[in-house]
């Protein structure tokens, strides 16, 4: 229903509310600046007493403005740590993401192909699935020798799941008659596997991953957050924020997450290229 | 002289004129003619049988009739009143012109009887009891009573397919749009399906524009036949089946319906070869 | 039900479901307690925590028979239910919306996807700065990421939607808010759902990283001060209640989507024969 037809009216809508909503946020932050105390004062108390703070304007008062965070950040750029952090989070994600692909594919092919090996394998992964892979922490960090490896580890989970999730739909999905058209053609089930499901289950691997990736990212970000992200000289984005936290640059919290934001956003849509790379006919439907 | 020649008034609504009918897409940049200059007339009342091979534009035809695209340049009206020009592009889509779609769209999520009484309720012309009434009277006529209360992915395509032709002409259309509506049922169902549709037309003298590739199914049904080229599209030939309603089975083997077949297979399975060659995508 | 359920018991996935159980007990309980492998030492094996779990009175304080462990509980899925009824409430008609109007969607789609990458956590200090005390903040976070979750896919979901049930409609005379009642709302209902159970997942992911990080209460925060008490086999206690409880609101959710789907179920049914 929805035709992806790259309009220029599109553009121009959306950049026109990006505009705005900068400019709101930028107008919000600095009200402390030209509004009066008591101007919102009946509001404010409402607000209080949802929990939302009661400074100047309700909750956007002590967020710092656009124009400050990008202040800070002109200044940051030139400092090779927060590239660094760049780097180091971008590590953690690509190990544990690749890892997740790594065992989870061939999981996930595993469970959907032999029917024991589901009967065996999908229950206990279904119990397993609903503790959320922060809850592992604790657990890893007692297990695995350095935090590192327990990030890693951890990172690994979050992705593994939705990977697994995915490939197992997809390769359930595929249309019986492929299977029967190959083996009307004599195709031994190893051909059978490596010519039908394989690429078959390919589209639904490509979509587990994109999610995985977002998923891969939120853990990263949380597990540097909460170990504090010591490791071998390792900061990470994650652990850069609650710093900027702790020393009191709101600027830097900003700056901090819109850099996530941004390496999300580049991370999954690498993904995407490579999904396209590999999923050739799906780009001429 | 397409009209049922039995006691029953002739039907006067429902004539379309498509006058010199142009369409063209362009779906990257390219242009692509899907309707050249065509022309039909379709009297009040008349069963129009549309057939040509998959992709030749037909179903960009039946859309401009109903309304869901526009067309490029040329006219389309209904009993006099425009639907389409140059000027005015697009029709609004709307309960004189009735489509049943190709893959069926009764709304899974509604009862059979809902989905029946769906139109007059939306217009606000009947009260949901009063729909609902008239709905289960015209199920019954159509042979569809006991399954009011079961959900479309419940029954067979085959009664899918009446109720969506119930639903319709719960509305009481000047027109019948049907897209290639049996297409995938087999031909058992699709010759029961035939004599089923004959008699709900003979009870409610609505204009059918029909879509298909199936020759005989068209032969079978049509006052008039309509042979289309390939893409671009256009009337290559068009028939006026003489074979007196009311029809049924046994008009299958008569020496008329053979020789009908004769006159004109010939130019439909032309126009399939070149679809063939030029490797057409399914329209 | 009772007849699936009786033709499930006899088909082998029982047993290979118990297979695949003992072998991952049987493992975890080995490798801990009997062999003493060199890192799976130090881990709680399956009998202490097992132990500590039905204890009365246990040594770490929680048990299924200490009060604290229910209220811990309780809190948890408070702050969930909470969080994913609000994020259900806004972000169901919000994905409603872009779904249906390309121009809504042209306007406010960019910001949205400007900020849905950015995760959770790095929400936490601007929660604490926006909010009077942790609740509001946990809820707030937890909030966020079911909202992205719940509005996007219901957005998909909209735009998936045959586009012949909407010309159906207009055919049949509807008008715009005719068809958006009984074509779109009913045809996206599923894929709303699907994106509900995405959306609780993620909302106890966001849970447990907000209590982890600045709770006083609920699972996450004990699983996170277990460890810092050295308490490790409430560490796994609180991992299997979480689990299990967050399986359980799953399960809610799916079932409310089939209380609301009934066609869909006979669809199915009728598919399966």
């Amino acid at each position: 229903m929805a035709k992806r037809r790259f309009s220029t009216k599109s553009l121009g809508r959306g950049l026109f509310s990006i505009v705005v909503f900068l400019i709101l946020w930028e107008l919000g932050s600095s009200s402390k600046h030209w509004i009066g105390a008591d101007f919102f004062g009946p509001l404010r108390d409402a607000l209080g007493a949802m929990g939302f703070k009661k400074t100047w304007l309700p909750w956007i008062g002590m967020i710092p403005a656009p124009s400050d965070v990008l202040r800070a950040w002109a200044g940051v750029v030139g400092d090779s740590g927060y590239w660094q952090s760049w780097y180091k989070s971008f590590l953690r994600v690509m190990a544990g993401f690749t890892a997740a692909m790594i065992l989870g594919i061939p999981f996930g092919l595993l469970l959907a192909v032999n029917r024991t090996a589901f009967g065996i394998g999908f229950p206990v992964f279904e119990v397993l699935r609903p503790i959320p892979p922060l809850a592992w922490v604790p657990a890893a960090i007692i297990f695995w020798p350095t935090q590192e490896l327990s990030i890693a580890f951890v990172t690994f989970l979050g992705a593994f799941y939705t990977i697994v999730i995915n490939v197992v739909g997809g390769a359930r999905s595929i249309d019986v008659r492929f299977f029967q058209a190959a083996r009307s053609m004599g195709s031994s089930r190893w051909d059978i596997f490596r010519r039908i499901i394989l690429p078959a289950t390919l589209p639904s691997i490509v979509v587990g991953s994109a999610v995985g990736m977002g998923i891969t990212w939120e853990v990263v970000v949380a597990a540097e957050m909460i170990s504090g992200g010591g490791g071998t000289g390792g900061n990470g984005l994650g652990f850069f924020i609650w710093n900027s936290y702790v020393g009191g640059s709101y600027e830097l919290i900003v700056v901090g997450m819109i850099s996530i934001g941004i390496a999300g956003f580049i991370s999954s849509e690498l993904l995407r290229a490579l999904g396209k790379f590999v999923t050739p006919w799906l780009r001429l439907r | 002289m397409g009209a049922a020649p039995d006691a029953q008034p002739a039907q006067t609504r429902g004539a379309i004129r498509i006058e010199d009918v142009v369409k063209i897409y362009e779906p990257d940049g390219a242009a692509v003619m899907a309707v050249d200059h065509c022309s039909l007339e379709i009297e009040a009342g008349e069963i129009c049988m549309i057939v040509g091979p998959s992709g030749c534009g037909k179903t960009t035809l039946l859309n401009a009739i109903a309304g869901f695209h526009d067309i490029t340049s040329g006219r389309i009206t209904l009993d006099g009143d425009v639907l389409c020009s140059t000027g005015r592009p697009k029709a609004e889509p709307g309960p004189d012109r009735v489509v049943v779609f190709q893959n069926g769209a009764l709304f899974p999520w509604k009862t059979n009887l809902q989905n029946v009484a769906f139109g007059p309720v939306m217009q606000g012309k009947l009260t949901v009891r009063e729909a609902r009434e008239k709905a289960l009277g015209m199920m019954a006529d159509a042979g569809l009573a006991g399954v009011e209360n079961n959900y479309p992915g419940e029954i067979s395509s085959g009664m899918r397919r009446r109720v969506e032709i119930v639903r319709a002409l719960m509305n009481d259309p000047k027109v019948l749009l049907l897209d290639e509506p049996y297409r995938a049922l087999d031909s058992l169902t699709k010759s029961v399906m035939h004599e089923a549709l004959l008699e709900i037309y003979y009870k409610n003298k609505v204009t059918i524009f029909f879509i298909t590739h199936d020759l005989e199914e068209a032969i079978f049904l049509g006052h008039k036949v309509a042979i289309m080229t390939t893409r671009p599209c256009k009337p290559k030939k068009v028939l006026e089946v003489n074979i007196p309603h009311p029809r049924d089975y046994g008009v299958l083997t008569s020496k008329r319906f053979r020789e009908l077949i004769e006159e004109t297979s010939e130019a439909v399975h032309e126009e399939a070869i070149k679809a063939f060659q030029t490797g057409e995508k399914e329209g | 039900m009772l007849y699936r359920l009786s033709l499930w018991l006899r088909s082998p996935r029982p047993f290979l479901m118990l297979v695949g159980f003992t072998l991952f007990l049987g493992f975890w309980y080995l490798a801990v307690e009997v062999w003493k492998l060199p890192r799976f030492r130090e881990m709680p094996g399956l009998t202490t925590v097992l132990k500590e779990w039905t204890n009365p009175d246990p040594a770490y304080g929680l048990s299924i028979y200490t009060k604290d462990y229910y209220s811990h509980m309780w809190t948890s899925v408070w702050r969930v239910t909470q969080a994913f009824l609000l994020a259900t409430a806004l972000g169901v008609p919000l994905g409603l919306l872009l779904g249906w109007s390309k121009k809504l969607k042209d306007f406010v789609f960019p910001v949205f996807e400007m900020l849905r990458p950015i995760p959770t956590l790095a929400w936490v200090p601007i929660a604490i700065v926006m909010f009077v005390g942790t609740e509001p903040a946990v809820i707030f976070l937890t909030f966020l990421s079911s909202f992205f979750a719940t509005a996007l896919n219901t957005m998909l979901g909209v735009e998936s939607i045959d586009e012949s049930y909407v010309r159906a409609a207009n055919c049949l005379g509807a008008s715009k808010r005719q068809v958006f009642i009984h074509v779109i709302v009913p045809g996206a209902l599923p894929f709303i759902f699907t994106g509900l159970q995405i959306s609780i997942g993620v909302a106890w992911f966001s849970l447990v990283a907000a209590e982890m990080v600045s709770g006083q209460f609920g699972l996450g925060y004990v699983i996170n001060n277990s460890y810092t008490q050295v308490a490790y086999p409430t560490i796994v206690i609180g991992m299997i209640t979480l689990g299990a409880v967050g399986y359980a609101t799953s399960a809610l959710v799916r079932m409310a989507g089939n209380l609301l789907m009934q066609w869909r179920i006979r669809e199915l049914a009728m598919g399966e024969q």
